[in-house]
């Protein structure tokens, strides 16, 4: 079993109209045990920037840990937020730095650029970019992601729908993967407001 | 082999831990005590290699003292559990530590908690945690009988219940039990369960 399998996880992001949402579910497993039913994964960097971390979840709260150290010095230095594309270099600098003793977790990065255009973007775990244009998946239940995203997804959708099509996307996608699920956590951003909600699902 | 959980009560904790010193199928000794006083408010359940437990344990003890005396303030137990998943994962990537902890505290602001901090330092604050073999027994049934608002006297009949599943249920059930307490008061030995005296003299 691959140690990204470990936890067991699944991370989903995707784009609306001059918005963005990324949601995650909630399970922290040891293998097939589950330890705890209220992990998170998705982190705020700032009101326009979040980041979600699939994979082990030791080094989703080592690399969590970094990044904000990152980020702060940024703030402090520059006077200002990072743009999310910036980050995204940042988080794959940091992850290639580690090329032969990688942090064993897949980043999903979702954020709102200038004149409030979305960004999402992947990456595996040694940095390697991957940008795309309507939604990013990541973790164990990645494979039931693309297919219940490709299914749901269509472009411009406003904030509320953008939320009702990713928690869809991803209570499907868990039921069909033992090592995630337990519920959900969506954000909606939008350029003024973030939007956190609690999904329930499956709980079993 | 080894057994380790703790729950959260009304105002308190409980860690109960089995105290057997056990190599490979040599019983060494019945009474060893693998739940550590860390300070005033804080009790520290370990389970693993026998030398890295002692010898890590001490060292988070040593360290949250040193603390203490520098500062004149003791730490959080979220802030010791913190740390000790710091240490836990910089030794991670460079000579592991093979400890799984389970911090349970008292603090006046936040009240009790406990924390699950497994080897590969994965941190997170649980209502109700366990380690080793015995934790399929004991998760289970602290599932099923497990509130939130329970007495102590509650807690200790749920502590005996696992401990009962865990000897009527697990092959190589340990015989004894240590059962401690964090609350207001600060942390101490509750109770024992023994059902097998340590042999001070071979029989004639």
């Amino acid at each position: 079993m691959s140690i990204f399998e470990y936890n067991g996880s699944a991370v989903v992001a995707m784009v609306g109209k001059n918005c963005f949402a990324i949601a995650s579910d909630r399970r922290l497993g040891v293998q097939l045990q589950t330890i705890a039913t209220d992990f998170q994964r998705i982190f705020k960097i700032h009101d326009h920037l979040f980041i979600g971390l699939s994979g082990l979840a030791t080094d989703v709260q080592t690399l969590y840990q970094r990044l904000v150290f990152r980020h702060k010095l940024y703030q402090l230095r520059e006077e200002r937020d990072m743009k999310p594309d910036t980050f995204a270099s940042l988080v794959s600098a940091i992850l290639y730095e580690k090329r032969f003793g990688p942090y064993l977790c897949q980043p999903v990065i979702a954020g709102l650029g200038e004149d409030n255009k979305p960004f999402i973007c992947t990456m595996d775990s040694i940095g390697a970019k991957e940008l795309a244009k309507d939604f990013v998946v990541s973790g164990t239940a990645s494979e039931s992601l693309y297919g219940a995203c490709e299914a749901m997804y269509k472009p411009d959708m406003e904030a509320e729908e953008l939320f009702e099509t990713i928690s869809q996307a991803l209570l499907s996608s868990v039921d069909r993967d033992c090592l995630s699920g337990w519920g959900g956590h969506v954000y909606v951003v939008t350029p003024n407001e973030v939007k956190e909600r609690i999904l329930k699902g499956r709980m079993d | 082999m080894e057994c380790v959980f703790g729950l959260v009560g009304n105002g308190f904790a409980i860690v109960a831990a089995d105290t057997s010193a056990v190599h490979s199928i040599l019983v060494h000794k019945n009474n060893e005590d693998k739940i550590m006083v860390l300070d005033s408010h804080k009790l520290v359940a370990a389970s693993g290699e026998p030398g890295d437990r002692v010898q890590f344990t001490e060292y988070v003890q040593k360290n949250v003292s040193l603390y203490q005396f520098r500062n004149g303030i003791p730490l959080t137990t979220s802030a010791a559990a913190n740390f000790t998943r710091g240490e836990l994962a910089t030794a991670l990537r460079k000579n592991p530590y093979s400890v799984n902890i389970l911090m349970a505290g008292y603090d006046k602001e936040a009240g009790a908690s406990l924390y699950y901090i497994d080897y590969i330092a994965t941190l997170h604050k649980v209502d109700k945690g366990a380690f080793g073999y015995g934790s399929y027994f004991s998760l289970s049934t602290m599932d099923r009988h497990y509130r939130s608002d329970m007495t102590v006297e509650e807690a200790i009949e749920l502590v005996d219940k696992c401990i009962l599943e865990i000897r009527s249920r697990l092959v190589i059930a340990p015989p004894n039990f240590i059962i401690k307490i964090v609350d207001k008061n600060g942390a101490r030995v509750h109770a024992t369960r023994q059902s097998v005296q340590d042999v001070t003299t071979a029989a004639v």
